[in-house]
């Protein structure tokens, strides 16, 4: 029974169409993957997800409810889909802390002890236990990524939609958020991730989509879409990965 | 140089109007901290309603504010204070200068904030929008405090040029600093009176103008 269904999702920003009827259903505990050419529509499927931008056509179910529906409550929604940017997106004038606390405090009506304790506790997940009084600016990219992830499990996602979570990140940096990621997945979280962390994507994804040109050209197991690729976009895209 | 001392710098008239200037300098006070916030919200309603998503609100307020920034303030006061009678509504002198002066300076303001709004990343909203925050919520608590800090010099800023320009209140008959000094000349036949509330408006205003300058260093800084 999955726990997300897109239909014949379509996206256009004025005359140009960016998703082109995607299907796709993601079970709950699965970690699917989604790899492709820039421009390919990956982030803008994530951003219809929990509807930051607005689709153009076609339907989602997340977990019994229509997101797309007029009488969709998308405050409740988007607390239940936690959502993870390339560029971190932390406000710079809180702390870790307070990062972490802002929506359980404003959006869920927590006192300020009980949202500090579910953010500690979201903190020292990550391995930040330490940094809960420091500012996005004194921690490095990484340390800013997982503060970020810790912001999102907080509010208790059923999904967690991650955009490229590493590609900003210096390369030594990069292991520490993959760590975390997996420690998630190990948790038996929902997991949509966009990325081209190969080596992750072939350890820890259940499935591996393969998106161009708004369209899904290929799905299958990490194995089968790394080693043996159906389709040509697909060897060639991988096979430029590889190099 | 003895006579130029005696017209500028008579210290003997100077004591004498000080009670006068120091009244008039609590009303040019006074009208502050009626015309500053006042001022200060409505540039903030301006500013919103002018990154309004829907155009027509958006457009007629650009075109608002556009007009009052244009519109010479005395040739406003003076409108609102003489002309409206003409069309049956009479108002307090108090009355034409706070809406002179709302019209004007939430103008400003307006212009301000919205640059400072601007200058925070669509990620911001993204990233609050997406654990939940409604967008009143997300301005509130994500977006204006970065978007003030932002601008906070071209705030403090215009707020100097506000405290100077509560001096047209003058012609209006308000009390304030300018018109307290410049009765003051006119019944001593001496310029002194008029040397004394410029130095009161410097004292008033150079702790401003050091601040400016502090915050523009730490905006650099960042
Ligand atoms: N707000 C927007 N307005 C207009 N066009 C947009 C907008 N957002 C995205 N696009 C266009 O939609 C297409 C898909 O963009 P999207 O960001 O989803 O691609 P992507 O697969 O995430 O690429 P990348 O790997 O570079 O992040 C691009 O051609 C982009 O220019
Ligand atoms: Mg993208």
């Amino acid at each position: 029974m999955p726990i997300l269904t897109i239909s014949g999702l379509r996206k256009s920003f004025g005359t140009t169409e960016v998703l082109k009827g995607i299907d796709l259903s993601v079970s709950n505990r699965e970690l699917v993957f989604i790899i492709g050419p820039s421009g390919s529509g990956k982030s803008t499927l994530l951003r219809c997800i929990n509807r930051l931008e607005e689709p153009t056509g076609g339907g989602i179910a997340f977990d019994g409810v229509e997101v797309t529906d007029r009488s969709t409550d998308l405050n409740a929604l988007r607390r239940s889909m936690g959502m993870v940017f390339q560029s971190f997106n932390l406000y710079p004038h809180m702390t870790a802390l307070a990062n972490v606390t802002l929506a359980l405090r404003k959006v869920l009506k927590k006192s300020r002890d009980e949202a500090d304790a579910i953010g500690r506790e979201a903190l020292a997940k990550v391995g930040l236990s330490d940094k809960t009084a420091s500012y996005p600016s004194e921690l490095s990219g990484g340390q800013q990524q997982r503060v970020a992830i810790a912001r999102a499990l907080a509010l208790d996602p059923k999904i967690v939609l991650f955009d490229e979570p590493t590609s900003a990140l210096d390369p030594e940096l990069v292991g520490s958020v993959l760590a975390v990621m997996r420690d998630l997945k190990a948790g038996g979280m929902t997991m949509l991730v966009v990325s081209h962390e190969l080596r992750f994507a072939r350890d820890a994804a259940d499935r591996v989509i393969f998106m161009d040109q708004g369209h899904i050209v290929e799905e299958g197991p990490p194995s089968a879409i790394f080693n043996e690729p159906r389709e040509a976009r697909t060897r060639a895209f991988v096979a430029g990965l590889l190099r | 140089m003895e006579v130029f001392l005696h017209q500028f710098l008579n210290f003997e008239i100077m004591q004498k109007v000080f009670p006068l200037l120091l009244k008039g300098l609590w009303t040019t006070l006074y009208l502050c901290v009626l015309v500053i916030p006042l001022g200060l919200a409505g540039g903030l309603l301006l500013a919103l309603l002018s990154l309004s998503r829907r155009r027509a609100v958006a457009w007629t307020t650009i075109a608002l504010v556009d007009l009052f920034r244009a519109a010479p303030p005395l040739v406003l006061l003076i409108l609102l204070y003489s002309g409206l009678p003409f069309a049956g509504i009479k108002l307090t002198p108090t009355a034409a200068v706070c809406l002179a002066f709302f019209c004007n300076t939430s103008s400003y303001y307006g212009e301000i904030y919205r640059a400072g709004i601007e200058s925070v990343g669509r990620g911001q909203w993204e990233a609050a929008r997406s654990t939940g925050l409604s967008a009143p919520q997300t301005l509130t608590y994500v977006i204006l405090p970065q978007a003030v800090r932002n601008v906070l010099p071209d705030l403090v800023s215009n707020t100097i040029e506000v405290v100077k320009l509560t001096s047209i209140a003058s012609v209006v008959s308000f009390p304030e600093l300018l018109y307290s000094a410049d009765m003051a000349r006119s019944v001593t036949l001496n310029s002194s009176p008029v040397v004394l509330a410029a130095v009161m408006y410097i004292l008033l205003l150079w702790p401003l103008v050091r601040l400016v300058s502090r915050l523009e260093r730490q905006v650099a800084a960042r």
